[in-house]
């Protein structure tokens, strides 16, 4: 691949911050530019003309927010990695157990239904234009019936939404930067990355590597993966997923109801992300309005990604009960409504058709099908895992895997694994200081595949 | 722009909990009331009944006066539809698009929709920025030789999302320009961000912002030697409720504007595929441009794909804070990290939208929508009223010197039973305009104009 072909390939999701000086290349304009130096040695502009022309600059400062980000966000990163290591290795069969993508086929119950839905949208009888921002309503009401029935949770708390990822944006951007923020330490990068840009957070400490004024919730094997919270400091917004991305921990009924009460007396909201709740083997509660007294502190978000192999279809959905609300008693759905409304413009009616058919009778044990298909895999990683004399977590309840590496740095065992055996994983300290010295593996991949890379965990650690 | 506070139709049967002690119905400014309905209370309900959390409400949705403006529009067509029942109501408030996309498209999204159920078609997670293919065509198809590439190009989930992820971008610090009027997602998510400053009820201003007056007798585009510096400056050609489009020399002064100023501008093009006249499409056809500005657009308008959701920004390369750091870099970090990627269908959709077949056939629809204005246009017109738009945007703008624009929609819809949008909805600018939007069926187009012939006439009379 020629300079200018690797380096134009930068802004694709597999870019960084590291790579800032390359989008001077494919400028068509060859000027001097000047580049913050610590971005330097990756790669300078091409042509130097005689004299010395500097590139016009607007006076418009660049939001000091998200100059607080240290890097590009994690799984960019993983790509950008897996990307080098393949133009490194050409021959290489790299296996991709790292960002948690799904890789099997969508059900035909459910592409069907959406295959219908777009032949429908060019006829005059299917036509429909803008749907509701909230979602269309039967696509509410059966999210309602499949997950929340008995709970007391009605359709119009559903916000049918592209993705759970959108929702945490849109939900900080409720939120505002006044507030402040507590996230478990491993956790899905997401929560701590939006707090940064929304201004919630101050700087980046690098000794400890954390963000001033987020409360950080260690999760450790010491600990049961909860929180011990007699030890937290009390914020507005708690983050919790469970089971949980990246250790795969699932929450039992009693601490959940301990995070409840937690909520409840420090007058706090809890967004509680459900993304892998199907995932779901022990008997805990699959969504936190099982637990009594909830409905007035949390709010529930999940998703189709990892349910219906939905990861680039694009559709989740938000639940806010009517109880929940601010200080002053203004519900939290209303300005999650308003947002919805002004900031998004509804999730695509096509994804609805689909997720309306995935919570089919059909479509569910299709569904139920795709997913234990995933659990099997992340049976054969945990079982190699453990076979090799490793400290395995998660896996039962969840498709990642948390693989201890005691001592050592994640970073570096990401690496040594990548290149030593060609599969990606994710290093744990992307999750937060609290995953360092963890690996995660995810358990989504072609079957032959995830043995393939078990073959060679086996080679490496035997 | 101040209406009364009422819940979205969504929201309308909302209970609110009943044995909430601190609940209060609105913010103070609010100037309606709403019905509460109590809830039938489960005895787990009851533990801890009536707490609120210790969480402060953000101060930048306080900010926000009533609901969104479309929302509201299609709160007061249910109202009316209720009340009349039997009238046949006509619906031109809600730009919305309203003919079936074109076979050729639909197919394309439909046979990507049956591929994700192969082994070979299957596919997870695409690029945040968009599928490369389709950011080519667009690059290709909509920029040619404007010296853009297909990196600068960023395919999203529609312009009204990118707005906001653009605002999140761009922070609570910078002030904002914004045409008068325009599309109320600029003031809106500018309120929401923090950008606005305090509302002023006597100017129907927000302090912060800078309000560019757009006046017919300068063909709608803003006076510029009269406007403050701002560090962001909106532009919407054509422009949405307007219809106007800014020749080349308006656009060529904006971009010389911004330059002197160090300004960004963003301007909004999800119209220019209605420009029947010759006036540039993109911003990108002014020299120095890609130095100032971004450029955002849908398939919305343009395709029927209001529904869809498919749109996208173009950020290019030179364009650079005052540090010297290339905006592409934030604006990418915001993509990967807030949103994941438009729906792989909805990009076989917009794909498909770009190919010669595609082209062709929405160049029909758009045709048919201008077409649709022109009839508007021509009514309006008829019975002595000013009214612009119809050549170059899918809108009708029409004037009703010194009354009140929600008195004006309020008189329209009781006596023609058309909904249409009180221009002051897209800002002081647009007190005494009426926008009417053309997308619907031809037999609904000319029945308006009848009703506004005769009803309109006769009741102005």
């Amino acid at each position: 691949m020629s300079l200018q072909g690797q380096l134009s390939a930068s802004i694709s999701s597999s870019s960084s911050a590291f790579l800032a000086p390359s989008v001077f290349i494919n400028s068509s304009r060859a000027v001097n530019v000047s580049v913050p130096s610590k971005r330097l040695g990756v790669c300078r502009c091409v042509a130097t003309p005689t004299e010395e022309v500097t590139a016009y600059k607007t006076t418009v400062s660049r939001n000091a927010n998200i100059a607080k980000l240290q890097a590009g966000y994690l799984f960019p990163e993983i790509a950008r990695r897996r990307a080098a290591h393949l133009v490194k290795y050409p021959d290489a069969k790299v296996i991709s157990l790292g960002i948690g993508d799904t890789t099997e086929p969508i059900p035909e119950v459910i592409t069907s239904a959406m295959a219908q839905r777009s032949y429908a949208l060019s006829t005059v009888e299917g036509y429909s234009g803008y749907g509701a921002e909230q979602g269309e309503r039967p696509v509410r009401a059966a999210i309602a019936s499949t997950f929340y029935k008995d709970l007391g949770i009605e359709e119009d708390d559903i916000f049918v939404s592209d993705g759970a990822k959108c929702d945490i944006s849109r939900l900080q951007v409720v939120f505002g930067s006044d507030v402040t923020v507590a996230v478990q330490d491993p956790s899905y990068p997401a929560y701590v990355d939006s707090s940064v840009i929304l201004g919630q957070t101050g700087l980046y400490q690098k000794d400890i590597q954390k963000y001033a004024n987020i409360e950080y919730m260690k999760c450790s094997p010491e600990n049961g993966f909860f929180p011990d919270l007699s030890t937290v400091a009390r914020t507005d917004i708690i983050f919790f997923c469970s089971p949980n991305n990246p250790t795969g921990s699932a929450a039992t009924r009693e601490q959940l109801t301990q995070l409840v009460q937690f909520a409840k007396d420090n007058g706090s909201i809890i967004v509680y992300d459900s993304a892998y709740a199907m995932y779901m083997s022990d008997d805990n509660p699959r969504s936190i309005f099982e637990i009594p007294g909830a409905k007035e502190v949390a709010l529930e978000t999940a998703s189709f990604s990892k349910y219906a192999g939905f990861t680039g279809v694009r559709l989740g959905w938000t639940v806010i009960p009517k109880q929940l609300l601010f200080s002053d008693g203004f519900p939290v759905a209303k300005d999650f409504n308003r947002i919805v409304c002004t900031c998004f413009n509804g999730a695509s009616n096509i994804s609805q058709a689909g997720g309306l058919a995935c919570l089919s009778p059909e479509g569910l044990k299709a569904m139920h099908e795709v997913i234990g298909f995933y659990k099997e895999n992340t049976q054969i990683i945990m079982e190699t895992f453990n076979s090799l004399g490793f400290k395995v977590y998660g896996g039962t309840n969840a498709p990642y895997v948390w693989v201890h590496f005691p001592g050592q740095s994640s970073w570096d065992v990401f690496a040594e694994i990548l290149e030593k055996t060609h599969v990606v994983t994710t290093p744990g300290s992307g999750f937060g200081p609290g995953g360092e010295g963890f690996i995660r593996v995810s358990a989504f991949g072609h079957r032959e595949n995830v043995l393939e890379a078990c073959r060679r965990f086996k080679q490496l650690y035997k | 722009m101040v209406f009364s506070y009422q819940p979205t139709p969504a929201h309308v049967d909302m209970p609110i909990h009943a044995a909430s002690t601190q609940r209060r119905h609105f913010s103070p400014t609010s100037s309606s009331s709403r019905t509460i309905v109590s809830a039938t209370l489960d005895l787990e309900d009851k533990i801890g009944a009536g707490q609120c959390s210790k969480v402060a409400r953000n101060v930048n949705m306080e900010n926000l006066r009533g609901n969104y403006l479309f929302p509201e529009i299609a709160m007061r067509e249910l109202e009316h539809a209720r009340r009349y029942p039997n009238e046949q109501l006509i619906r031109l408030g809600i730009g919305d698009t309203t003919q079936p996309i074109p076979r050729t498209i639909a197919s394309a999204m439909a046979e990507q929709a049956l591929a994700l159920s192969t082994d070979r078609g299957y596919r997870g997670y695409g690029d945040e920025q968009g599928n490369k293919e389709l950011r080519m065509a667009i690059a290709n198809t909509m920029y040619r030789d404007m010296g853009l590439m297909w990196e600068e190009v960023f395919v999203s989930d529609g312009a009204q999302c990118d707005i906001s992820r653009l605002q999140m971008l761009l922070g609570p610090r910078v002030t904002v320009a914004v045409p008068d009027p325009s599309f109320p997602a600029y003031v809106d998510s500018s309120i929401i961000v923090g950008q606005a400053g305090k509302f002023e009820e006597a100017t129907g201003k927000h302090q912060n912002i800078v309000y560019m007056k757009c006046l017919p007798q300068d063909n709608f585009f803003p006076d510029l030697t009269n406007t403050p510096r701002t560090d962001i400056i909106f532009f919407c050609s054509p422009n949405n409720p307007t219809g106007a489009a800014a020749t080349r020399s308006q656009f060529k002064r904006l971009v010389d504007f911004a330059r002197s100023n160090g300004s960004i501008i963003v301007h909004d093009a999800a119209y220019s595929a209605y420009i029947s006249d010759g006036s540039p499409k993109s911003i990108f056809e002014i020299p120095g441009a890609k130095e100032v500005a971004i450029e955002i657009s849908s398939f919305s308008k343009f395709a029927g794909f209001t529904g869809v959701r498919l749109g996208w920004t173009v950020v290019p390369n030179e364009l650079t804070y005052s540090s010297g750091f290339p905006l592409i870099k934030d604006y990418n970090r915001i993509v990967c990290t807030c949103f994941n990627g438009a729906s792989n269908i909805a990009q076989a959709g917009g794909l498909a939208c770009l190919s010669p077949e595609g082209r062709q056939a929405l160049n029909k629809l758009i045709e048919f929508y201008r077409g649709n204005a022109e009839i508007l246009v021509d009514a309006f017109q008829s019975v002595g009223l000013k009214a612009y738009g119809g050549k170059n945007s899918p809108y009708a703008w029409v004037h009703f010197p010194g009354t009140s624009s929600w008195d004006i929609f309020n008189k329209i819809l009781e006596k023609t039973h058309i909904v249409t949008v009180p221009g002051v909805g897209f800002g002081p600018g647009g007190e005494e305009y009426i926008r009417v939007s053309a997308f619907g069926k031809k037999e609904t187009m000319l029945e308006a104009s009848e009703r506004i012939k005769t009803l309109l006439y006769n009741n102005l009379n």
